[in-house]
Order: structure tokens, then C-alpha cells, then sequence
């Protein structure tokens, strides 16, 4: 199991504790975060529960807890959000404390009340700063009072659509609709004139009431060229609190974060310091115990504008934790067990860079869509320097519909911005994932992109830079002729084991090609491949690519020395040659005998079967409703059916103009992925 | 002499020509390559020795004696794939459209005769018109020639053929008997009789792609074996396909070399099988874990889906692999699976490869469909080929293993050699729902009861250990250890020698 092998965080403040801090701890969550906060209590010493439910009973968590309790069935409703449910199986297991992680009940004041009523510890804030953050119009009015910047907005909620147009209006267009209870964003629309504020109040007003049951929503400004930066604070309950620097999270898609950095590379001293006393006025005027984090928008002269306060642990603080050498569960643990922190502002030092990715079950060739299943093959590089993987998974586990379908966080951290961008890359090229698709390729591309590594980032980064989704990295030059060296060493060892076969005519028996076509990319290449020490040298672009590498075929990971640098590549055996992922560019490669690729020129290009006449599934999901009629005639870009998955709303949309000929499928029926729902004329 | 040296020059390239450029550049606007580089393709770089170039045809009807070209409209020899010898014959379409004359027939005969004396597999690229019209009962005589070849070649060395172009009429019954068919999507056929007939005859209007295309073939009928994009594709996958092959059945699968080693454990396989019965899972995870480098050649993978069939290795020696697909029909046997797995089975029984069979079977499938088409028949195909089969026979119950089809699937009974069972496998005569609704039908208005009794049975039966403590499994293993444990029974059996009674042929209910 490919599990986190901890280099420099997570490892200060190392004084044995004085006295016991809890002997038991409950972990009110599943997947990595409670993977990650149990790794914090076997340290200190102190037992671990951990909770599941029916879909999680073989769960990575539940494996590495002292003690496990079932909870409910799958729906997060059912379990995870049960307060009785877990006070319960706290007094069962005598758990004395309780850490809630991130999402589900972390953020829940009666979660926080029953567990006071029960006499557990809740390891997190004090009720009344949950309280006071967790309603967004609550907090914003809290933090003008406590003089910290904020956007211009109405911090009302909004009694209906034509209020929401109303106030839209006033505000100036674009607005940001979004759930006062929200976060993650779930609950979250732009809009740019009447009508989108009009969809964009319903859509999310729905949204709320199923994500968070409240479905209070309010709008405010929305700031373009954006980047969204955040200050985690800790507090205790002594009236401390400290800031430990900022996190970058502007490489977003759709509102959820994709990447995130510590420090930034936009912010300096001076603005740090003036975000950080903000942060820390907003959570002292809470008297905030615990890890918190004040969340600004910046914008491109460095304004920062109060966002949110999440009361939490956020899922992106292995940054900081990388950058400080802080476990900031461990500081969660002391502070909620009553001891005071163990530094001062003046203690905090910054040291390297750290660069968050979040790995996720998705498919980005469908709009980034949830894929669900199971994992047949998972090896995170776990071992990699400077690199950190923060996974609640294993090989043969399952990526469940009922919950986030993150499979893990992976850090890259180093002395520089860059060096701790190539780890990350070197770090996804090793991740092996099979079963479920994922976005290992689209973070690739993003940590090798010339303008992220520029440190130009917005949280229009995504939606400017990937415009019409994502379909893999363009090929430059020098990354062309490193993959077309690729192929043909890998053509050359798979030859090589092909000619190890018994039964060979004797005295005539089979010989390697030593000149190979490679074509990939849209172009062929003749290359000389000969074994030299202490590899092979490719020959065909001037000077000879000197290739060394253990790699035999049936290994998935093609690890090399080429020229004197370190390559790693996915490689997975087609029809006729590799497919190749490395550094964010999948290609499909050849490498055959001049001859024989010569020949496959002459083969016709095949289309793919004409499915436009359909609407399919583009996910095993829950059909939800079918807004069209046959016979209909509907416009492009008009609402053909909605379908459920992940607990997201999916609005499913014509692509052209068109009639409806035949409905394939009815509100109510489960769709596998590419299952057709309708038919046009 | 060097004029006479020149003369072979010369003559050699006047056949190598074919039907002349324009035909050439025709079959390659067609998306199709010429006889001669096919076999290029298809075998060792440099290796194919041509026989029989100058041949011609004899006809001198219709104004033929006043055409002749060398070759006659195929092109046979010999050559090696990655060293091994393989014999094969080409057709070539852009003479006479590829017809079968007698001479034509003639050649192919050649080395079907020159393979089955030395041992070696004979692969057919088909790319013919069909008979040669103008020379009558002759050509026929030719067709049944080599479908005389074909019938005693059977069994006894490996018949592969590659359709990449029409093969229509009494051609098709050639690749019939051959043991595998592959074919090219969009530029090959097979049927019996072609569009224009069926309109004539039955009033279908239907394509020669529909009628007998690559995916009709593949999917529908299940004629042929393998779809292939194209002709490179098909002929580097052909090459792929032979190496798992012996040469012929006197000789042992070939082996190749692998760094995957026998005691590989896959802890994954040990959450394979979800909690809930019902709930279906791809057996193809468990092949893939099982073979060597996870490399795995799989036979007619769009036809009775149900059952998964095809070729891997193990510790470098081929083995054949029969699984039911509880992805598919819950993995249940039918007509398509029962033929298409015995055909599989007593072709690696043939040539000597030991079979590893995956068994997670709910039964046979229900209904009138299945009975009025002989479902009694071919089941029995299957229970014939398992049971007649004398090369080692290793199998692993996953999960269900119900009624007849228990039975079927190289039981114990079967002279299975090594019987495993997963701690997950359920051994029954049916399910436990089914099991108590008979046993206890007096009960059936009574849902409590019903359930407690299912449950009961379900302790009782639902399990490998009624029938491990019979001897009918030799062991209960870890599914992760599945590798390990079938390597070790396959060392073991490996000089294995069991015959069957003396008999001219068996019975095998056809």
C-alpha cells in the first residue's frame, strides 16, 4: 500500500507532550484527511477511531485506525452528517475528543454543541466563531467591524429571483450569487446580466438546500482577474493567535481548487504582514481557538478583500505545513486539550516552496466529470524526494459516488518555486492509477505550463489557458524528440524480449531492428537505435540521445536516464505501439520497422462512429429529469435533461439545433456512462 | 550468363509487379495493401521465401491463354515470425481479383502438404473475387482441394486465417475450418451468398458491411474471432497471436522470457468480489493479474461477452484461460458461450496448452430462445470439450458455481487436476432465494420465515467448504495468492501424461 512516507513537515512541535493530551481520539471523516490526522495521533501516542459507512467498510481509514465504528449507510446524510451517530460512537469506544477534519460536521455548531453536551473535545474552534463564520452575511458584517477589508456587496439573503435581479442591478454586473452557508463551491453562480441572475438564484438556492440544507443565498461583487489567497491563523484559547503565512489557491476550475502554493508567488512582506494582521484582528475578534483560514480575493494592485473564514482545517494546509515545519493537527490537538501555542508571530519562519495538486477521480476528455469505480491499479510515489502524498486509497479500493472523488493530495515542496514545481511533476509522471480516469495529465500540463511557472496566475487561469477543456499538452520540440526516444527504446526492449522466444529455426533465427519510424504527435521520425553503455543511443537528430533505462515490457513506469536527466513516463501497450503520459502530454506512439511504417501511411484514417444524433450520459449517474418532449424542437445550448451524480446537478445541453426524435431513457433511471438518453431527428 | 542472371532479374520483377501499378494504387485506395506487403508485414524482416512465382494458369477458355500472370493470383512460401516458422499464402487481388484457379489452388496446396509434413502454422490472407469463373469445375476442385488440406491440417498444426478483402460463396468455407478468423473492419467480408442474392431471394435489403462485415462477424455471429482497424494492425496483431502458439501438436507451447515472477501477490484481488451477491465485477481484472505482465490475447472479445476466453502466459509458457463474465448476463452459460468457449477449449487441448479456468457461473440462461436453439446441445459442447480435454486443467471458483453449470465449468469430475476455490466461492445446486422457495414452499406466504431459512441455507451451502470437505476442491486459496498457487499447479503438472480410450474420433455433439 502506497501510503505517506513524511519528510519535513508534520514533524515540529516535537516536545513529548507533559501530560497525556487525549488517550483516544475519533476521527469524524473518511478518506485522506482522516488517514492524515490519524498519522498525527500514532505519533503522539494517542488511539484512533475511525467511523464508516457501508460504503466505506473497507476503506483505507478504517484500515489504519485502532478502532472502527459503523455509522449508517452510504449517503453522506445517513453517516457522515449524523451528529448522534458519532456522539454515539465516541461513548462507545470512549473516544475523548473528536477531529472533524474538513467538509461534513466541521463546520456544524450543533455538531460542536452535542459533542460539548457529551463532555468530548471538539478538536477545531470555539462554537460562537463557527457560528459567526459559518453564515457568510454573519461573517462579512463581523469583519467590517473589525476593520478588515471587504468586497461590495448585499449581505442580505435574497427573497427570490426578482430580488436577486434587483440587487444585481444595483451592485453592477458580473455578480457572484452564492449560498450563505456554502463553501467548496457548491452553491455558486456568476452572473453577467438579468437572465443569468435570474438561473443563477435558482440553480443556486437548489443547490444549497441540497448540499447544505439552508438555502439562503446572497450576492455581492464580482472581481475580475481575481486571485484568491488565503492566511491560515491558529489560536488558542488564551487568547493567542498567530498567522502561518499565506496559500495560493488561484488555479481553480469552476470554483474548486485545483492547485495550491505556499507562499505566493504575488505577495510581498509588506502585504503578507498587512493580510496577516487583518486575519488575525478577524479571528481575535472571534477569540478563535484552532486552525482557521481568512480567505482574500487580490486583485492585480495587490487590494485584498475579506472572503470567508473557514473554520477548519483546510484540505490545502500541507502547504503551509511544508513551508513552516508544522504539524498543524498536532497544534489543533494541544489547543483544543488546553495548552497554549508553542509560538509566537515571531517564530514563524518561511522556508522553500511548496506546490499542492489535487488528484482527482475525473475525466477531463468529458468536462472533468466524475468517474467512479474502482481502483485495479494505484501506486502513489510515495518514496520521491520532496514530495508528499496525502491519499485515503489503496490498490483495490473503491472511488465511491456517494462522496468528494479526490483520490489524494500531492505536494512537491523544495529551496525554490521551481524546484518544487519539477518534483511535483516528476511526482505525477510516477502516479499509476488504473480503473477510474483521473487528472493526473491535466495537472501535469498546468505544473509544466510557461505561465504558471511565471507565477502569472489569476482565477481565470483554468478558463483562459485551457479554454476548450482539456486534450492534453501541446509538444514542443525538445519534448518531441525526448518521447520519440521513448518509443523507440521501448520498441527496442519489447523487440528484444520477442526474439528471447524458444522454438527459433536454429542458425535462423530472429535478429532486432536497429532503425525504427517512430511516429507520434503527427509526425514520423527515422531513428538508429544501438545498445551502447549504459543504454542505448537513438541517432537522428544531429547529435544521439543516450537512453538508460531497467524497463522491460509489462512495467507500467518507464523510468530513464536520458542525456544525464531523469524521465519518468506512463507507457501502456496499444494495438500497434505505446501510449506515452509525461509532464501533462499523452501521446499515442509507434515505433516500427521503416518499412512497416512506410505501409501504415498508406492505411486510411478512420472516423469515430457518429454519435452526435444522441444525447448520451457523459456519466453513470441518476437521471433526474428530462425537460423535452419528442417531437420538440430545441435550440443549441437549450436544457435537454438533468442528471445526478456526485451529488452535483448536471444540465445536459443541446449541441445544435435540432428535433427530438426518440427519448431513450425516463426520469428516474440509473445511466451507465454513454448510455443513450435521447435521439434527435 | 549474366544475361540469363538478368533474365531471373527481370522475370522476378515482372511477377512481383502483381496486376500492374494501376491495380496496386486501386487496392490501396481501398484502404488495402498488396499480397506481397502483407507479407512483409507479417513476417521477419527479410525472411519470406517466395515459392512457386512463376506459376500460371492453364485455362485457355474465354480468351484466358492470351492472360497470364506469374503467380496466378496468390502469392505462398515460407518465412519466420520472430524466428519461428510459419507457412502462408497470400492473396492477390489485383490479379484476376484474387480468383481461385487450379493452378491458384494448386499452390496453396503446396504448402499446406510442405506445413503439415514438417510442423508448422499455416496463416491464409484471403483477398478474393471467389472462383475462378471461366475455368469452371476445375477451380471447384481446387476449393475442395484445400478444404481437404484444411480438414487433415486440423488438430494438427495452427490455422489462422486473416480475411482483408471479400471472401464470398463456397471461399468462405476454407477460413471455416481454419482455427481462428480475423478480419479487417471495413474492407473484408464473408457470406455465403452476397447482398444481391439475399434481395433476390428473401426481399432483405441489407449491406455487404451488415451482412458479413468485420463487426457482424465478430459480434453478431460470431464467425470470426477478431476486428482489426486495419491491415497493419491486423497482420502485427497476427504476428503477436503467434508467438503464444506451438508449431504444431507434437511440440509444447514456446516460451518467452518475463521478469514478472510466480510469486507475484495481488492484494487487490482480495476486495475483488463486492459483498453484495448480486453485484457483478469484471473477471478481466483477475486475468489481467494472473498472466504474465498483465499481457493477455483475447479471443472473440465482442462475442458472448458472457464468457471471456484467450491466450497468456505463465512463467513464460502459454496457457488458455476460460472465465465467466459476471459483468455480462451475470456470467451465465448460453448457446454463444458454450460454443465459443468449447471451440476454445479443445483447440489448447489440441496443441497442448494447459487451460486455467475463472468460474463465477449463476447457471444457465432461461427461456424459450435458448431451448428451441439447442441450448441441451451446445452446453454440452462445452461439458464434451472440458471432459474429453487431457492437458492440465487448473481452475479457481470466484464466487457462484450453481447447478449443471458447476459441473461444466473443469470441475473436479471433469478430471479437473487442481480445483481451487476463493473463500468468496458459494457451491450449490442453485442460489440460496431459489434453493429455500423449493425446499420450503410450504413457507412461501411467510416472508420472515423465508428469510431465516434463506439465511440458513445460505450458512450451510453458500461456501467453498461443503464441497472442499468432499475432495472436490483440492484447497481454499487467497484470491491475492491466485498467481502464485496457479504458477506452482501448472510446474507441477507440467509433464503431465493422461490419454483418452482409442476411437477413431469422438462424438462431439455438434
Amino acid at each position: 500500500m502506497a501510503m505517506k512516507k513524511k519528510t519535513k513537515p508534520e514533524n515540529r512541535p516535537a516536545a513529548a507532550p507533559a501530560k497525556p493530551l487525549f488517550a483516544k481520539i475519533l476521527i469524524a471523516n473518511r478518506g485522506e484527511i482522516a488517514c492524515r490526522v490519524m498519522r498525527t495521533c500514532k505519533r503522539l501516542g494517542i488511539k484512533t477511531v475511525a467511523v464508516y459507512s457501508d460504503a466505506d467498510a473497507d476503506a483505507l481509514h478504517v484500515r489504519e485506525a485502532d478502532e472502527a465504528v459503523r455509522i449508517g449507510p452510504a449517503p453522506s446524510r445517513e453517516s457522515y452528517l449524523r451528529i448522534d451517530a458519532i456522539v454515539a460512537a465516541c461513548k462507545q469506544t470512549g473516544a475523548e475528543a473528536v477531529h472533524p477534519g474538513y467538509g461534513f460536521l466541521s463546520e456544524n455548531a450543533a455538531f460542536a454543541e452535542a459533542l460539548d453536551a457529551a463532555g468530548i473535545v471538539f478538536i477545531g474552534p470555539n462554537r460562537e466563531a463557527v457560528a459567526a463564520m459559518g453564515d457568510k452575511i454573519e461573517s462579512k458584517k463581523l469583519a467590517a467591524k473589525a476593520k478588515v477589508n471587504t468586497v461590495p456587496g448585499h449581505l442580505v439573503p435574497l427573497k427570490d429571483a426578482e430580488e436577486a435581479v434587483e440587487v444585481s442591478k444595483r451592485i453592477g454586473y458580473p455578480v457572484m450569487i452564492k449560498a450563505s452557508a456554502g463553501g467548496g463551491g457548491k452553491g455558486m453562480r456568476i452572473a453577467h446580466d438579468d437572465a443569468e441572475a435570474r438561473e443563477g438564484f435558482r440553480s443556486a438556492t437548489n443547490e444549497a438546500r441540497s448540499s447544505f440544507g439552508d438555502d439562503r443565498v446572497f450576492v455581492e461583487k464580482y472581481i475580475q482577474e481575481p486571485r484568491h489567497i488565503e492566511i491560515q491563523v491558529m489560536g488558542d484559547a488564551h487568547g493567542n493567535v498567530i498567522h502561518l503565512g499565506e496559500r495560493e489557491c488561484s488555479i481553480q476550475r469552476r470554483h474548486q481548487k485545483v492547485i495550491e502554493e505556499a507562499p505566493s508567488p504575488f505577495i510581498d512582506p509588506k502585504t503578507r504582514a498587512a493580510m496577516g494582521a487583518q486575519a488575525v484582528a478577524l479571528a481575535k475578534a472571534v477569540k478563535y481557538r484552532s486552525a482557521g483560514t481568512v480567505e482574500f480575493i487580490v486583485d492585480k494592485h495587490r487590494n485584498f478583500y475579506f472572503l470567508e473564514m473557514n473554520t477548519r482545517l483546510q484540505v490545502e494546509h500541507p502547504v503551509t505545513e511544508c513551508v513552516t515545519g508544522l504539524d498543524l493537527v498536532e497544534m489543533m490537538i494541544r489547543v483544543a486539550a488546553g495548552e497554549t501555542l508553542p509560538l509566537k508571530q515571531a517564530d514563524v519562519k518561511l522556508s522553500g516552496w511548496a506546490i499542492e495538486a489535487r488528484v482527482y477521480a475525473e475525466d477531463p476528455a468529458r468536462g472533468f466529470l466524475p468517474s467512479i469505480g474502482r481502483l485495479t491499479r494505484y501506486r502513489a510515489p510515495a518514496t520521491m524526494p520532496g514530495v508528499r502524498v496525502d491519499t485515503g486509497v489503496y490498490e483495490g479500493g473503491e472511488i465511491s459516488m456517494h462522496y468528494d472523488p479526490m483520490i489524494a493530495k500531492l505536494v512537491g515542496f523544495g529551496k525554490s518555486r521551481d524546484e518544487a514545481a519539477d518534483r511535483l511533476l516528476a511526482a505525477l509522471d510516477a502516479y499509476y492509477i488504473r480503473g477510474v480516469n483521473h487528472n493526473i495529465a491535466f495537472l501535469g500540463a498546468i505544473a509544466a505550463h510557461p505561465r504558471f511557472r511565471e507565477g502569472r496566475l489569476t482565477t481565470n487561469f483554468i478558463a483562459e489557458e485551457f479554454p476548450s477543456g482539456f486534450k492534453g499538452r501541446a509538444l514542443d520540440d525538445a519534448l518531441r524528440r525526448r518521447l520519440v526516444a521513448v518509443a523507440a527504446v521501448l520498441q527496442r526492449r519489447q523487440s528484444e524480449r520477442e526474439a528471447g522466444i524458444s522454438g527459433q529455426l536454429p542458425g535462423h533465427g530472429v535478429g532486432v531492428a536497429t532503425r525504427l519510424a517512430v511516429t507520434l504527435g503527427g509526425g514520423t521520425s527515422e531513428v538508429g537505435v544501438v545498445a551502447v553503455e549504459p543504454g542505448y543511443a537513438v541517432d537522428g537528430f544531429g547529435r544521439p540521445i543516450v537512453v538508460a533505462t531497467d524497463w522491460q515490457p509489462g512495467d507500467a513506469l518507464f523510468a530513464a536516464v536520458i542525456d544525464g536527466t531523469g524521465v519518468l513516463a506512463q507507457v501502456e501497450r496499444t494495438a500497434l505501439g505505446w501510449r506515452i503520459a509525461h509532464q501533462g502530454c499523452v501521446v499515442e506512439a509507434t515505433a516500427l520497422r521503416p518499412r512497416v511504417a512506410a505501409l501504415a501511411a498508406l492505411m486510411p484514417e478512420k472516423r469515430a462512429a457518429d454519435t452526435s444524433r444522441f444525447l448520451l450520459s457523459p456519466m453513470p449517474g441518476l437521471l433526474k429529469a428530462v425537460a423535452v418532449k419528442v417531437g420538440q424542437e430545441v435550440k443549441a445550448g437549450e436544457e435537454l435533461a438533468v442528471v445526478e451524480a456526485m451529488k452535483m446537478e448536471n444540465v445536459l445541453r443541446a449541441a445544435r439545433d435540432g428535433t427530438i426524435a426518440k427519448l431513450h431513457a425516463g426520469a428516474g433511471d440509473s445511466l451507465a456512462v454513454d448510455q443513450k438518453i435521447l435521439e434527435f431527428a | 550468363m549474366q544475361e540469363i542472371l538478368k533474365q531471373l532479374e527481370e522475370k522476378r520483377g515482372r511477377a512481383r509487379l502483381g496486376g500492374g501499378t494501376k491495380r496496386v494504387e486501386a487496392q490501396h485506395g481501398k484502404g488495402k495493401l498488396t499480397a506481397r506487403e502483407r507479407l512483409e508485414i507479417l513476417f521477419d524482416e527479410g525472411s519470406f521465401e517466395e515459392w512457386d512465382m512463376f506459376v500460371e494458369h492453364r485455362s485457355t477458355e474465354f480468351g484466358m491463354d492470351g492472360q497470364k500472370v506469374p503467380g496466378d493470383g496468390v502469392v505462398t512460401g515460407w518465412g519466420t515470425v520472430n524466428g519461428r516458422l510459419v507457412f502462408a499464402f497470400s492473396q492477390d487481388f489485383t490479379v484476376f481479383g484474387g480468383s481461385l484457379s487450379e493452378a491458384h489452388a494448386e499452390k496453396i496446396c503446396k504448402i499446406m502438404d510442405q506445413a503439415l509434413e514438417v510442423g508448422a502454422p499455416v496463416v491464409g490472407l484471403n483477398d478474393s473475387g471467389g472462383a475462378r469463373i471461366q475455368e469452371g469445375v476445375a477451380s471447384l476442385a481446387g476449393y475442395a482441394e484445400v478444404f481437404q488440406r484444411n480438414v487433415l491440417a486440423s488438430g494438427v498444426i495452427p490455422q489462422i486465417s486473416v480475411i482483408m478483402g471479400p471472401c464470398a460463396g463456397g471461399a468462405v468455407y476454407s477460413p471455416a475450418m481454419t482455427d481462428f478468423i480475423f478480419m479487417v473492419k471495413d474492407s473484408s467480408y464473408m457470406f455465403v451468398t452476397g447482398p444481391d442474392v439475399v434481395k433476390t431471394v428473401t426481399h432483405e435489403t441489407v449491406t455487404q458491411e451488415e451482412l458479413g462485415g468485420a463487426l457482424t462477424h465478430t459480434a453478431r455471429s460470431g464467425v470470426a474471432d477478431l476486428a482489426f482497424e486495419n491491415d497493419v494492425e491486423a497482420l502485427m496483431q497476427t504476428r503477436r497471436f503467434i508467438d503464444f502458439l506451438p508449431r504444431s501438436n507434437k511440440e509444447k507451447p514456446p516460451v518467452r522470457p518475463t521478469r514478472d515472477t510466480a510469486d507475484r501477490i495481488e492484494p487487490s484481488l482480495d476486495t475483488l468480489i463486492p459483498a453484495d451477491p448480486a453485484k457483478p465485477y469484471d473477471m478481466a481484472e483477475v486475468i489481467a493479474k494472473l498472466v504474465d505482465d498483465g499481457d493477455f490475447f483475447e479471443i472473440g472479445p465482442n462475442f458472448a461477452r458472457n464468457i471471456i476466453v484467450g491466450f497468456g502466459r505463465i512463467e513464460g509458457s502459454t496457457v488458455g484461460i476460460v472465465a465467466n463474465q459476471p459483468m455480462v448476463l451475470a456470467g451465465c452459460l448460453d448457446i454463444d458461450s458454450s460454443r465459443k468457449a468449447a471451440r476454445f477449449v479443445r483447440f489448447c487441448d489440441a496443441f497442448n496448452i494447459p487451460i486455467v479456468t475463472f468460474v463465477d457461473v449463476p447457471g444457465f440462461l432461461p427461456g424459450t430462445a435458448q431451448e428451441y436453439g439447442a441450448i441441451i446441445k451446445h452446453g454440452a459442447k462445452l461439458l464434451f470439450a472440458y471432459a474429453e480435454a487431457t492437458v492440465p486443467k487448473v481452475t479457481v471458483i470466484t464466487r457462484k458455481a450453481y447447478g449443471g453449470a458447476y459441473d461444466v465449468m473443469a470441475s473436479k469430475h471433469l478430471r479437473g487436476d487442481l480445483n481451487y476455490a476463493w473463500p468468496t466461492a458459494e457451491i450449490a445446486v442453485m442460489g440460496p432465494k431459489g434453493a429455500v422457495e423449493i425446499i420450503f414452499r410450504a413457507d412461501i406466504g411467510d416472508p420472515a420465515k423465508i428469510a431465516a431459512r434463506t439465511e440458513e441455507y445460505r450458512q450451510r451451502f453458500a461456501n467453498p467448504f461443503v464441497a472442499a470437505a468432499r475432495g472436490f476442491l483440492d484447497d481454499v486459496i487467497m484470491p491475492s495468492a491466485t498467481r502464485p498457487r496457479v504458477a506452482r499447479s501448472l510446474a507441477m503438472l507440467r509433464e503431465k501424461k493422461l490419454t483418452n480410450p482409442w476411437k477413431k474420433h469422438a462424438n462431439v455433439p455438434l
